[in-house]
């Protein structure tokens, strides 16, 4: 069970977060100008990196706050930890 | 049959206890384990093989026993357990245990229960190395937890009898926890077995409190900022033809039962060893008054310093024979061992031509030491990297990743006095790098009384290993001179059938070699391939030994190879201890509302919508499920009935942009509706799947509450949430969550407005003063409500809304009346059903567009954009052949569909493959259209009505059921009755 520094409640435990995936996929400005392609690559196409990796969770059980962090993929280790919740999708 | 208990030894001072094993009675005394009292009584064949039925004997004397299985009988029942690991107690009824064992055919009286807790440091393993690891850290002030599995301290200490600062082990141990009690951070958790090791150091352990605790056993989760593991070592077995035969013993278990229990393991004993350690254990089973047939060393040179002569006053009574291996055993007429051949051995390779020499030599016990493996379960669940130690021949921790450390055997380091150097540093470095220095503490001293007496304190292998870099480097005393092991993994032969690799799996090395012969090369394949290592043991003696033999049949090094993944648990744990206390009423929590105790009090019959409990029909006496919900159905479209709808998810939106917020989300446009409306709604997820509906009231101008389905309540607040935080933040829109605060009555049928307005006095409910789709603030049965004209039934409806303390007393006033049948969530459906209502979660399954389900309408066209707009013209949401909702009509008016069944275009069916059109997603008896009838998905279902199309229902070979393709309102289509 990861213990997870929550940028507004400190570190908790896993099972008090969502996950949201990869961050910084924002949702596009104008979908309506994509090809199928790009709507589709927004929709569906997200990176699985062995390594640092930039995701979002939510404090579902605690706070209820989205925030940003960097976990290397294959340590489990934050980083970035200590800076202002980044807020994005 | 004769004791074997050792004369005056300590151990028999306890309390004389009853127990019953196989259907005889027997006495053991407290603090044997069920193994040593059987070994006590001489009973030797504990139980048989599952699969080829031979005799098992206890093989090892803790949790590494792959043989011994017991079924305990009283005092409650409990399936596979270990022998060497359940403690006695007075009337224990056992049975041996063959293959599977059988689960208690009643409840569980006993109380499991968890317990959390934070430390500084914590110390897996209470012998030597964890004791001073502990003792270290506890100095510096650091919260500091040590649990081991064993119910006293010591490790393996009482099994080998060392002395500690000039006292016995035992003694010692018992000390170091007495300084711990001292101190306040301190605590100590016997009878513990911490058995998962995850990320970021949490661990997990099982506590086992005993029968009369108040807590049969107990989970301990526990978050530490290090972890020190002082988890010890296995010895090694060593495959040779007939290793599994009752009285075949490692060394150490039986040097354990003669020194911790006082028990005699056997009368004659030959020592089968490759490595030093069997020699200590020769020694103390000659002075315990087991005759020493033969020592044979797999070696072909043994020191000088360990020739029977070299222990005075322990002479062995065989001769140690150097260069030799076992190459079989004799069985007696119970089939344990009863004579041991021995031959030769020089060479190598896999065949027997390297054998030469045979005799044999008679014996009841063949003790065997292949070696130490260091228990390195927990460091690599940790994510700790292994590596191969060619001088130890063992796998030892190689590069940790997290804030842990392996001490003591469990590293490679085997002497007594190295050992509690290596743990006293590892503890004070634990502590410091928590943030607590410790202070500077004389290390504990070996100094036995056997070390005048001309030897070492502990038998030393080797030069402890060389320490990886990730780990910490302790100084280690000096290490007296030792020869090296051999790491001898099998004796080679001609007939690999009876050399067993896995004792309880029975998986021998020609199993093994048949895998390889057939061309598995990773040890994970020839473990599923073979079953070795998947018992209840998870190959703590197997594993190695199974990754050698592939190893060697393959002709690759093993530390090469490597091992089988060590995942947790590492022994067997109850669900009964993981559940706790979340078993029965406190597994998950139960939601009512506010109308609960009338539904109790007339009979409903409850329905499981997520947590909340929803009334699901209310039988009259003599009534079955039919005969009520057609009765309930007609009592709506003919008068007016009654339902509890407070589950449904309410949402308060707030905020000067809340109206934008919600045209955002919703499919169609909420900002323009007026203070006093209601309007149904859409929500799709990104890729235009229908993801929730209900209705939005907007109750100001800057205020609206949006109602959605009970079971999606949290999932829409929480999407809400996420698209306000991540993507609109800058919209000014507060979310709360009021569904608990409101309790909804839905009255529903043609008399309903007369209802209400008897009701409500003060309220004109007439159609033009109270159309469809708005709401109004009045008093209803004299209570505050805001009451909205909206139908989820097609009748003429209202859902009567007040505070959840007034729910009751509203419902009473609408019983009150006389004129109103309270109907459940099977009408409810029913009636739904009939006008072609889809039910989020029912009808459609993540793949659903609004176009899917007909509402092309509630798509707004004006909009630039909301979430899933862009995904209606994909290329995939646009086909033509999507599933689409439709109605259903069985050819037999009295046939329901199953829900879920299957829909084809032919029958007879062809052969196989044929193509499913779709499936059933709601099926009903209709009391207004007097037949039964069903909403499905079907490719193309639109193009399809007036079609007959099939449900195969029977069995193969019998026809499928037609039915006819429908639109999907059967009821009122013009909404005529809805409109009042
Ligand atoms: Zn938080």
């Amino acid at each position: 069970m990861l213990l997870i520094p929550c940028p507004w409640c400190g570190p908790r435990d896993e099972a008090e977060f969502h996950y949201g995936g990869q961050a910084h996929v924002a949702y596009p400005d104008d979908p309506a100008a994509l090809s199928d392609e790009e709507w589709a690559r927004y929709l569906f196409f997200r990176d699985n990196p062995k390594g640092r990796f930039a995701e979002r969770w939510s404090h579902a059980a605690g706070c209820r706050r989205w925030f940003t962090l960097t976990r290397d993929t294959s340590t489990n280790t934050f980083t970035n930890t200590s800076a202002a919740p980044e807020v994005t999708a | 049959m004769t004791s074997r208990r050792r004369d005056g030894h300590p151990a028999h001072a306890g309390e004389a206890l009853r127990f019953r094993y196989d259907g005889r009675d027997y006495e053991g005394r407290a603090g044997d384990t069920l193994a040593a009292a059987l070994l006590a009584n001489g009973v030797r064949v504990v139980t048989r093989s599952a699969g080829l039925d031979r005799p098992r004997g206890v093989y090892a004397a803790w949790t590494e026993e792959p043989n011994a299985l017991v079924q305990i009988e009283k005092p409650f029942p409990e399936p596979m357990l270990q022998a060497t690991t359940v403690e006695l107690y007075d009337g224990l009824v056992a049975t041996g245990l063959r293959g599977r064992g059988r689960l208690a055919d009643r409840p569980d009286p006993a109380r499991y229960d968890a317990c959390h807790a934070h430390c500084d440091v914590l110390v897996v393993g209470a012998g030597p190395a964890g004791l001073a690891a502990a003792s270290a850290a506890a100095a510096s002030g650091a919260r500091v937890i040590l649990a081991d599995d064993r119910p006293a301290a010591g490790g393996s200490l009482p099994d080998t009898g060392e002395t500690v600062d000039g006292v016995p082990g035992a003694r010692w141990a018992a000390g170091v926890l007495a300084e711990l009690a001292e101190r306040p951070e301190a605590r100590v958790l016997t009878c513990t077995s911490v058995f998962g090791h995850y990320d970021d150091n949490y661990l997990v352990a099982v506590e086992r409190r005993g029968e009369a605790a108040a807590s049969r056993e107990r989970i301990w989760r526990i978050r530490a900022r290090r972890v020190v593991l002082a988890t010890g070592a296995h010895e090694r077995p060593i495959a040779f033809a007939g290793n599994d035969l009752p009285g075949v013993m490692l060394a150490g278990a039986a040097r354990a039962y003669a020194n911790r229990y006082g028990v005699l393991a056997g009368r004659r004993a030959v020592v089968f060893t490759a490595n030093d350690s069997a020699y200590e254990a020769a020694r103390d089973l000659a002075a315990a008054g087991i005759e020493i047939a033969a020592v044979i060393d797999a070696r072909t040179t043994v020191p000088a310093r360990l020739e029977p002569g070299a222990f005075p006053g322990h002479v062995f009574a065989g001769p140690v024979l150097p260069g030799h291996v076992v190459t079989g055993v004799g069985a007696g007429p119970d089939g344990s061992v009863a004579s041991v051949t021995v031959s030769a051995f020089s060479g190598s390779g896999l065949s027997g031509s390297g054998l030469s020499g045979e005799r044999e030599i008679e014996a009841d016990l063949l003790l065997v030491s292949g070696g130490w493996n260091p228990v390195v379960h927990l460091f690599s669940q940790s994510g700790g990297a292994l590596r191969f130690d060619d001088g130890l021949g063992a796998f030892l921790p190689g590069v940790s990743v997290q804030p842990v450390e392996a001490v003591g055997a469990a590293r490679g380091v085997f002497t007594l006095a190295g050992c509690l150097e290596d743990g006293a540093a590892a503890g004070a470095r634990a502590a410091e790098a928590a943030g607590f220095p410790a202070p500077q503490r004389p290390v504990p001293t070996v100094i036995p009384a056997t070390v005048a007496a001309g030897r070492t304190a502990a038998t030393p292998p080797v030069t402890p290993p060389a320490t990886p870099s990730a780990t910490p480097s302790a100084t280690l005393s000096a290490t007296p001179p030792a020869t090296p092991p051999m790491a001898l993994w099998l004796v080679p032969a001609d007939d690999y059938g009876t050399h067993f690799v896995d004792l309880q799996r029975e998986v021998t090395v020609a199993d093994v070699m048949r895998a390889t012969g057939s061309g598995l090369r990773s040890v994970e394949h020839v473990k599923r391939y073979t079953t070795a290592g998947t018992a209840h043991d998870q190959g703590k003696l197997s594993g190695v030994l199974t990754s050698a033999i592939v190893a060697h049949a393959t002709g690759v090094e093993i530390g090469d190879l490597g091992t089988t993944t060590f995942r947790a648990p590492y022994v067997p744990v109850s669900f009964a201890a993981l559940a706790g206390r979340d078993r029965g009423a406190l597994h998950d929590p139960v939601r009512v509302t506010s109308l609960h105790s009338w539904h109790v009090a007339h009979g409903a019959l409850f329905e499981n919508v997520g947590q909340w409990k929803r009334p699901w029909y209310y039988p009259r006496p003599g009534e079955d499920m039919d005969t009520a919900v057609l009765r309930e159905c007609a009592a709506v479209r003919d008068g007016a009935g009654a339902m509890d709808a407070s589950t449904l998810g309410k949402i308060d939106v707030q905020g000067p942009d809340a109206g934008e917020f919600l045209d955002r989300l919703y499919t169609n446009m909420m900002s323009t509706l007026k203070v006093g409306a209601v309007r149904y709604g859409v929500m799709c997820r990104a890729d235009g799947m229908v993801f929730d509906d209900g209705t939005v009231m907007r109750l100001a101008d800057d205020r609206f509450l949006a109602t959605t389905t009970t079971g999606n309540a949290a999932a829409v607040l929480d999407w809400m949430e996420e698209w306000l935080q991540t993507e609109w933040p800058s919209l000014r829109v507060s979310l709360t969550s009021v569904t608990e605060h409101w309790a909804t009555v839905a009255l529903a049928g043609p008399r309903s407005r007369e209802v209400l307005a008897g009701l409500a006095p003060g309220l004109a409910v007439d159609a033009a003063s109270f159309p469809f789709m708005t709401w109004r603030d009045a008093e209803v049965a004299g209570l505050a409500a805001r009451v909205c004209r909206i139908s989820f039934s097609g009748e003429l409806a209202y859902e009567i809304n007040v505070t959840a303390w007034d729910g009751l007393a509203l419902w009473e006033a609408v019983m009150g009346t006389g004129a109103v049948t309270p109907y459940g969530t099977e009408t409810m459906h029913v009636l739904r059903a009939e006008k072609g209502y889809p039910i989020i979660g029912q009808d459609t399954d993540g793949t659903v567009t609004p176009a899917d389900l007909g509402m092309d309408w509630i798509v707004s066209k004006k909009k630039a954009d909301f979430v899933g707009r862009r995904s209606f013209s994909r290329p995939d949401t646009s086909r033509p052949d999507r599933k689409h909702l439709v109605g259903l009509l069985p050819d037999d008016p009295g046939l329901r569909l199953p829900e879920g069944a299957q829909i084809v275009a032919v029958s007879p069916l062809p052969e196989p493959p044929v193509r499913a059109l779709g499936h059933v997603t709601s099926s009903y008896r209709s009391a207004a259209l007097g037949r039964t009838f069903a909403l499905a998905l079907v490719a193309g279902g639109r193009d399809r009505i007036g079609e007959r199309l099939y449900v195969p229902l029977g069995p193969p070979g019998d026809d499928p059921v037609p039915v006819t393709v429908t639109g999907p309102v059967l009821y009122d289509p013009e909404g005529a009755r809805r409109d009042g």
